[in-house]
């Protein structure tokens, strides 16, 4: 077939503009309202289709103790400024209390032993990072369900929020401060628990001491580490930056099954 | 010879035609976005977690005072300097940053991992809706079968074909009615394995799915092996469009390019025409 040489860089030129434009376009296109709103609407349909296959509650594969990472990676904070919780760890945190708050029948203030006295539940399960690597660790706490059985949670609520002790971003309004919300489905969940032990150890302070949380159908974002406070509520908005979550302020998924 | 009339045929449906176009720019978006979140943690590993000190491919990088920052891609324990594309690279100002990819590979250009999620599982949705749409219109309408299929006559011909191929001797007049039996083989290794291959491992990478349909763990061998088999396979999709993009080319560039616009197709004429 005959080619024209001046269509043919006529073409060239158009498709090395075409490219350049796509190139910077796309970086603007990030950063434009409307077209994130766009974007953002896949983790609905992502959440509904999760929802729908997990209707039954399946839970997250279990592994054996052969499968323990040698080295489990500790991510996000990996110790806390906070000299009020400083003071609590230097004293094993025999001090400290976990505070279930908010659209409760009965606010509980509960300390390690109390917890450990709790029904126990203890899982071998892989942690997928948002990043993209996995470590697989054993974990032992009492059922979140258990703790918000106790509490009694109010008809209003809709969702369960975990106050942290951590700052991951200094920010002048607080909201740097560590902070996650779940929902009751996941709220719920068998395998949905407040870890006090990690690989048969107390929780060390890079994993989240003295308490964490695991949704191990979700990413490790999600799980909180350093846990100080329960609280039910109706609405997100008010809390961090509205988003449910520190990370989720930050432009990642509240529904972090993916 | 005879000079004889230019025929002109109708070689691609209106389904095949948006298919195409809308699954050519899904999986140029889904590779800059998956590119972007590979920086997130530029390594790859074998298995359900990660051996940190094991990876199969990492892109990495070193900050030493007489050599400043230095990529360095490691293969299978084996370490290469790459500086100013892997591990290491430019931009998007004149800096040296330590980025698994390069700034002009990833969207967005800059590191933000949460925004190359958006991207990636919003097109990832399209892709899937469309593969499902160009599967079912394939299955029913007999494009499949009637296109895609090769014929026994074909496949016997495969030895004949491949020295044509690689004589860069295409097909002319009434041979080039229908695709010749590698392009059959291609495109349906490309819509019925690779494509469902890179969409069942990326789903195998969501902890979700994961509990909803444990088996994807077992056929992949794990999380870890998954987002491997992932990278790999969309190196096969990116392989296979340079291939496809060059033998367009070189085969009628406009005419192909025009027959999967408008439909229409002109049969070249040429030494077999009589």
């Amino acid at each position: 077939m005959r080619t024209d040489p001046g269509r043919r860089s006529f073409l060239k030129r158009t498709a090395a503009l075409a490219g350049t434009l796509a190139l910077g376009g796309c970086d603007r296109l990030s950063e434009t309202p409307w077209f994130r709103e766009v974007l953002e609407s896949a983790e609905s349909a992502t959440s509904r289709a999760q929802r729908f296959l997990l209707g039954s509650g399946p839970l997250a594969r279990e592994y054996t103790e052969a499968d323990l990472s040698p080295v489990f990676k500790a991510n996000g904070s990996t110790s806390v400024d906070d000299s009020d919780y400083q003071i609590l760890a230097e004293k094993h945190f025999v001090d400290w209390r976990l505070q279930v708050d908010g659209l409760v029948s009965h606010p509980q203030q509960l300390s390690l032993a109390e917890l450990r006295a709790m029904p126990s539940r203890t899982q071998i399960t892989r942690h997928d990072c948002v990043e993209g690597w996995s470590c697989i660790g054993q974990w032992t706490g009492v059922p979140l369900a258990h703790v918000l059985e106790q509490a009694g949670v109010q008809s209003r609520a809709r969702y369960v929020v975990f106050r942290c002790a951590d700052t991951l971003e200094p920010t002048s309004d607080g909201t740097g401060r560590y902070y996650e919300s779940l929902g009751f489905e996941d709220a719920y969940h068998p395998q949905t628990i407040l870890a006090y032990e990690m690989n048969g150890r107390p929780l060390p302070i890079p994993h989240g001491a003295p308490l964490r949380l695991r949704v191990e159908r979700q990413l490790g974002y999600k799980m909180a580490k350093y846990v100080m406070r329960i609280e039910l509520v109706e609405s997100l908005a008010g809390i961090g930056r509205g988003g449910g979550g520190f990370w989720e302020d930050r432009g990642y998924e509240w529904y972090a099954g993916i | 010879m005879v000079e004889r009339p230019t025929a002109s045929i109708r070689r691609h449906s209106i389904m095949v035609r948006v298919t195409h176009w809308i699954n050519a720019a899904c999986l140029l978006i889904l590779l800059m976005s998956g590119l972007q979140i590979f920086n997130a943690h530029p390594a790859l590993y074998w298995g359900q977690a990660s051996a940190f000190d094991h990876p199969l491919l990492a892109l990495t990088a070193t900050d030493s005072n007489e050599a400043g920052i230095r990529g360095i891609t490691q293969i299978l324990g084996h370490a290469f300097d790459t500086t100013g594309l892997f591990g290491a690279s430019t931009g998007p100002g004149d800096q040296i940053w330590a980025r698994g990819f390069p700034s002009w590979l990833t969207l967005p250009s800059y590191q933000d991992l949460s925004t190359g999620r958006r991207w990636h599982f919003f097109f990832a949705w399209l892709l899937v809706f469309n593969g499902a749409v160009y599967l079912v219109y394939g299955l029913t309408s007999g494009h499949l079968r009637r296109d895609l299929l090769p014929t026994r006559l074909q496949l016997r011909k495969i030895g004949h074909t491949i020295r044509e191929h690689l004589l860069l001797r295409f097909p002319h007049g009434d041979e080039a009615r229908h695709y010749n039996v590698l392009q059959k083989l291609t495109y349906l290794a490309v819509a019925l394995v690779l494509l469902p291959l890179v969409v069942l491992t990326g789903l195998t990478m969501s902890p979700g799915i994961d509990a909803a349909v444990p088996e994807l763990l077992t056929i992949f061998g794990g999380r870890q092996s998954a987002r491997t088999i992932h990278f790999l396979a969309a190196s096969g999709l990116v392989l296979f469009v340079l291939v496809h993009v060059a033998m367009t080319l070189l085969s009628g560039a406009w005419n192909n390019l025009r027959s999967m616009l408008t439909g229409t197709y002109v049969l070249p004429g040429g030494p077999h025409a009589h």
